[in-house]
């Protein structure tokens, strides 16, 4: 009778019999209540996402056609499309996942197939958790202090993709040691045991096998990369360009910050409403699109481990 | 064979000092914000700045207290907190507890649409959608409010607290689970008399999170604030416009003129930010670390 611990007094005082029966009915009564106030929580959630996305692509859809996206916008930017953001955005994908992809991989084997249980595993785990708790908007301000004034970078593409790695590499560190943790032991057991050297093994075995992993946890930082505001605020992201970045010292447009500007700082907010949806929407597909590439390809190995 | 163990040796050094690097960018960052944010107490004392109730950067009788801006951001948080906690620990209990497989393995993606949504978008919907409601429901002179930043924040803190605290509620050992159901418990007694008590330090890790991604979230705050530097009364501050340190730093840095007190101030403001955030991450994970002795 311990699970009785929370009847409630009257219930003692019911004959035998029927104490245990209300027992149960009450039981099952609570449960029922607070599987359904659990059951909309999850509804409640659902719901934010549906609203937010179905207002966007409503609002959205209209303005977007061939000219929105390849014209450069013009008449202080009322009027035109918002190619140079796009292109800006893309340049800044290439830029930090340059840098970003291999030290996170190397980082990650590293921690994965090398590293023993020392003082400096623990800072270099303490400090990637840090990295990836860190504000952007810190980013932001380390990248000014340190690649546009110190290294003398300037506001540039260069700057701004640099302040973006720093911030992405705690994603690809840890998808990367999950994908390497999926490896089974067997694989690396047996290729050493043929005489084939630890890096070897690393190169030609494991790494194949954790292929989808890397590549999953990179669409998602290729997703943050281009949301991302704050940290290119001060590191060399531009009002409004009339041409494309031409060098890696070049500043740039960007859609997020495109998509901020019209909103709150534009000539003409009002007038400008729908591009400002339109760019919502085209920043929403290609960070969602990333999103669900990942998705699928996560679901994708899954299967084919299962069998 | 020599020179097969020297190219492994290199090898491991390589990736051994590339691993160095991450802790050196935490150094760095460390260094470059403290070094410029130290610069602001050659016109202001610590005191002044810790403890200063105004935040009046290019007015003639400049100040640069930092209260207004902390306080700012401390009732968004706390706001955003108050009902993404429960809300997200309740949606991680039904999807890892209750629901069906197949209806969780359909639940899981909006959870991840809703991290990947940038804050910018969310910033945009709050400012178009949510401002005007505020405004009229409340017939207040402008809808840009912390109660506007706290729900905006609290929806983007959701994935954080329901994906890290659906991994604690998952990792408790169903043997727990077996045994209360076997002693004739229902579900929900177990829910919350077993697997929720057993579960808690991994939830507590989950929260924790959520207010550190909250404290430093940014542009959406920026864009539906309203971004007056003023020390938000309680409760009624809810309805008034605050500013936050992450809001202050985006818009005040590129007017300033570098090297200048204010350029300092901001740097300053940036390093609280940082010790903050620092602060959260190492309770967070110390609070994992003993969860996950416990379950071993």
């Amino acid at each position: 009778m311990e699970l009785n611990a929370d009847v409630k007094e009257s219930d003692h005082k019911a004959t035998r019999v029927q104490g245990g029966l209300n027992f149960r009915l009450n039981a099952k009564t609570s449960e029922k209540i607070a599987f359904a106030f659990l059951g909309l929580s999850v509804l409640i959630v659902v719901g934010f996402v549906l609203v937010i996305l179905a207002y966007i692509v409503y609002n959205g859809y209209n303005a977007i056609n061939i000219g929105f996206l390849t014209e450069m916008p013009r008449l202080m930017m009322t009027q035109g499309g918002i190619y140079p953001a796009i292109v800006g955005t893309l340049y800044l994908i290439i830029g930090s996942m340059t840098v970003a992809l291999p030290v996170g991989v190397m980082v990650a084997i590293y921690l994965n197939e090398y590293a023993g249980e020392t003082r400096t595993t623990w800072l270099i785990e303490m400090a990637i958790n840090n990295l990836a708790g860190t504000p952007s908007v810190v980013f932001g301000l380390f990248g000014l202090a340190l690649f546009v004034k110190y290294f003398g970078f300037g506001p540039s593409l260069l700057s701004s993709s640099l302040t973006l790695s720093l911030l992405i590499l705690p994603v690809i560190i840890r998808a990367t040691e999950e994908a390497l943790l999926t490896v089974p032991k067997e694989y690396r057991e047996s290729s050493l045991a043929l005489g084939v050297s630890k890096w070897q093994t690393i190169r030609h075995v494991v790494l194949p096998a954790a292929i989808p992993g890397i590549v999953t946890g990179s669409v998602l930082s290729i997703g943050r990369v281009a949301g991302e505001t704050a940290p290119i605020l001060f590191t060399g992201v531009a009002y409004f360009l009339p041409r494309l970045p031409d060098s890696v010292y070049s500043q740039f447009m960007a859609l997020p910050y495109h998509l901020f500007v019209l909103a709150t700082a534009g000539t003409n907010i009002a007038k400008t409403r729908s591009i400002q949806y339109g760019t919502a929407l085209v920043l929403l597909i290609i960070v969602l699109g990333l999103n669900l590439v990942a998705v699928l390809i996560r679901r994708h190995y899954r299967k084919k481990l299962k069998v | 064979m020599l020179s097969r163990n020297y190219k492994e040796k290199t090898i491991e050094w390589t990736l051994f000092s590339v691993s160095v690097l991450t802790v050196v960018v935490l150094f760095l960052i460390c260094l470059f914000l403290f070094r410029d944010g130290l610069l602001v107490f050659r016109d202001t004392s610590l005191m002044d700045f810790l403890t200063g109730k105004f935040w009046y950067p290019t007015s003639v009788n400049r100040q640069f207290g930092l209260l207004p801006l902390f306080f700012g951001s401390l009732i968004v948080t706390a706001g955003a907190i108050i009902f993404a906690v429960p809300l997200g620990i309740a949606a991680a209990i039904y999807i890892s507890e209750i629901a069906d497989p197949r209806i969780a393995d359909f639940l899981k993606p909006f959870i991840e649409i809703l991290a990947g949504i940038p804050s910018v978008v969310f910033g945009f919907f709050g400012l178009v959608v949510l401002v005007p409601i505020i405004q009229n429901n409340f017939n207040l002179p402008t809808g840009q409010t912390a109660l506007t930043g706290s729900i905006m924040l609290g929806i983007m803190a959701l994935p954080t607290i329901i994906t890290i605290s659906e991994d604690a509620i998952s990792s408790v050992p169903s043997t727990l689970e077996q045994g209360s159901l076997a002693l004739g418990a229902t579900k929900w007694q177990t829910i919350y008399k077993v697997i929720v008590p057993a579960a808690l330090s991994g939830i507590s890790a989950a929260v924790m999170l959520g207010i550190g991604r909250a404290i430093g979230e940014t542009m959406t705050l920026m864009m539906v604030t309203g971004n007056t530097a003023v020390i938000p009364s309680f409760p009624g501050g809810f309805l008034a416009s605050v500013r936050t340190m992450t809001a202050t730093i985006a818009l005040e840095m590129g007017e300033v003129p570098q090297g200048s007190t204010h350029f300092h101030a901001l740097f300053a403001v940036g390093s609280v930010l940082f010790i903050i955030t620092f602060l959260i991450n190492l309770i967070a994970d110390s609070i994992k670390k003993r969860y996950q002795f416990k379950v071993d």
